[in-house]
Parts: structure tokens; C-alpha cells; sequence
């Protein structure tokens, strides 16, 4: 069982940063509900929790936005040398090729390079709001609805980025590199 | 934090979060457009080869963002500001990165 380091960047990239990014988003609306419509009073500990969740978040989303503009995305976008017939390891060559599958990257990566930007810079602002004004964001009523919307907006965002990272992959997977050898098998021949 | 007492705690510095963000998604949505649409743009915002135009993109976002936070949350640190002006601002500056950032609008504003 092998992998090579490009498909192991991108799995770590899309299946661990982006799909934990994704499952988080449910416990920071609780966070945001409890808080800020709900008005549960929040403990010290609660309070410290809740921060440390939300700034977790935005972590994470930066983190899966950085490696894939700067680790993946030159991957990606490499121009294959003159005379390669064989683009599987120059996946936008590869999806431009042919009209079949083109859109997957004009509207898919063109889409996804950008719009996933808008996730943790939300996400950022909605930590920093929970942290500033913690059990009172209720009393403020604007900034409660925009800290909701922020953190749809991220949600929206991390969704479009995972759903066409997901299908670019299917398409034209992020090959290449050394192999890394996760498990001896047994040949079945 | 959290426990300042009621009489000093103002919206000023949540106001400047929120329009700071949407300022820098607004800077991401129009670099992006522009880079697009005109070569020259693009090769000026190309600052690291391997990510090519999106690296200029994306780093003047977030300079902007951060300048803009930095800026307002001075500005606003001790006032009480209109939130449903800062509040709608923001959703503008949204919709128009929005509208900028996605391929078939992008397009269609260049008239291609």
C-alpha cells in the first residue's frame, strides 16, 4: 500500500484540514447560538472553551487555504515540459485538454482558488468577536447577526472549496513525487 | 475582553472586525477580476512564480484586511458606531467579492 507525497499533501489538505474544518462549523453555530441568541451564561471554562474552539477553527482554515495555494496549487498549475504526451502528472493540462472535463477547472479551481480565501478571514472575524464581547455579543445586536453571517459566509465558502477540491481530485488527482510505502502487501497473481 | 463593564464595552471594535473583513473580501474579489481580465495586472500580482497571480491576490487581501482592522479598530476602540451602516456596508463589499470571484460572472463583466 503506497502513496505517493503530492497525494498525501492533498489528502491532508482536503480530508484532514477541510473535512475537519467542515465538521467543526456545527459546534461553533451552537457556540454562536448559546452565546448570543440562547443567552446561556457561559462559565470562565466554558468561555476559554468556546474561544479556543473558534480560534481552532480559523486555524485550521488557514492552514488548509495556505497549503493549498502554496503547496498544491504549483502542483496543480505546472506546465508540462514540450514534447509530454502523458499529462497525469500536470492535472490542469490535463482537465484543459479536453472539453469534457475543462470546466472542471474553469469554473471548479478558478472558483474554488478564490472563494476559499473568504473562509478564514470570516472565521477569523467571528473568533475574534466571541473573544472581545464573549456572554455580552447578545447585547449587540448587529454584531451578533454579523458574526452569523460571517460564519455562514465561511461555511458556504469551505463547502464550494471541499466539494470542487473533491471532484478536481476525481478528475485529475495531484500525483507525483516520492512513494511512501504505508503497508507491505501480498501480490495476489 | 469578555468582562469589561457595561458602560465601556462598545461596538466600535466589533465594527471594525466586521468591516475590515469585507474589506479585505472585496480587495480579493477585485484583484481577482482584474488579474483576470488584463495580462499586465496579472503579471504584476504574480509575486511567487509556482502560485503565479493568486499569491498577489491573495497577499494584498490579506494585507489590506489587516491594515483596515488595525485602522478602524484605533478609529473605533472607545465609540459607539452605526452597525446597521457598518452592517450592510459589509454585506455589499460581500456581494460584489462574491459577484467578482465566480468564473461565469467574472466572465460575463469582461464580456466574453
Amino acid at each position: 500500500m503506497e502513496i505517493t507525497l503530492r497525494d498525501a499533501v492533498t489528502v491532508i489538505h482536503g480530508m484532514g484540514l477541510g473535512a475537519i474544518l467542515l465538521l467543526g462549523f456545527s459546534g461553533a453555530f451552537f457556540i454562536l447560538y448559546s452565546l448570543a441568541f440562547a443567552g446561556h451564561p457561559f462559565t470562565v471554562r466554558q468561555q476559554k472553551f468556546a474561544n479556543g474552539y473558534l480560534i481552532g477553527l480559523a486555524t485550521l482554515a488557514w492552514l488548509a487555504v495556505l497549503a493549498g495555494a502554496y503547496i498544491i496549487y504549483p502542483w496543480y498549475r505546472a506546465v508540462p515540459p514540450s514534447g509530454v504526451a502523458n499529462f497525469a502528472e500536470y492535472p490542469k493540462h490535463l482537465l484543459t485538454a479536453s472539453p469534457t472535463t475543462s470546466g472542471w477547472h474553469d469554473i471548479g479551481m478558478e472558483w474554488k482558488e478564490h472563494c476559499a480565501w473568504f473562509a478564514p478571514l470570516a472565521l477569523t472575524a467571528v473568533a475574534a468577536l466571541v473573544i472581545r464581547y464573549g456572554g455580552r455579543l447578545g447585547e449587540f445586536r448587529g454584531l451578533r447577526n454579523a458574526a452569523v453571517a460571517l460564519l455562514a459566509l465561511a461555511f458556504v465558502a469551505t463547502g464550494v472549496a471541499g466539494f470542487f477540491g473533491a471532484m478536481l481530485n476525481k478528475y485529475a488527482p495531484v500525483r507525483g513525487g516520492p512513494e511512501i510505502v504505508l503497508m507491505k502487501g501480498e501480490g495476489h497473481g | 475582553m469578555a468582562d469589561t463593564p457595561a458602560d465601556t464595552l462598545t461596538n466600535g471594535p466589533g465594527a471594525a472586525t466586521v468591516l475590515a473583513v469585507a474589506a479585505g473580501g472585496l480587495t480579493l474579489g477585485v484583484l481577482a477580476l482584474l488579474g483576470d481580465a488584463f495580462p499586465a495586472i496579472s503579471a504584476a500580482l504574480n509575486l511567487w512564480k509556482p502560485t503565479g497571480a493568486l499569491s498577489g491576490v491573495t497577499d494584498i487581501a490579506i494585507l489590506v484586511w489587516l491594515i483596515a482592522w488595525f485602522l478602524l479598530w484605533r478609529r473605533w476602540a472607545q465609540r459607539s458606531v452605526d452597525m446597521r451602516r457598518v452592517g450592510w456596508a459589509a454585506v455589499a463589499m460581500f456581494v460584489v467579492a462574491a459577484v467578482f470571484t465566480f468564473p461565469p460572472t467574472m466572465d460575463l463583466l469582461q464580456g466574453k
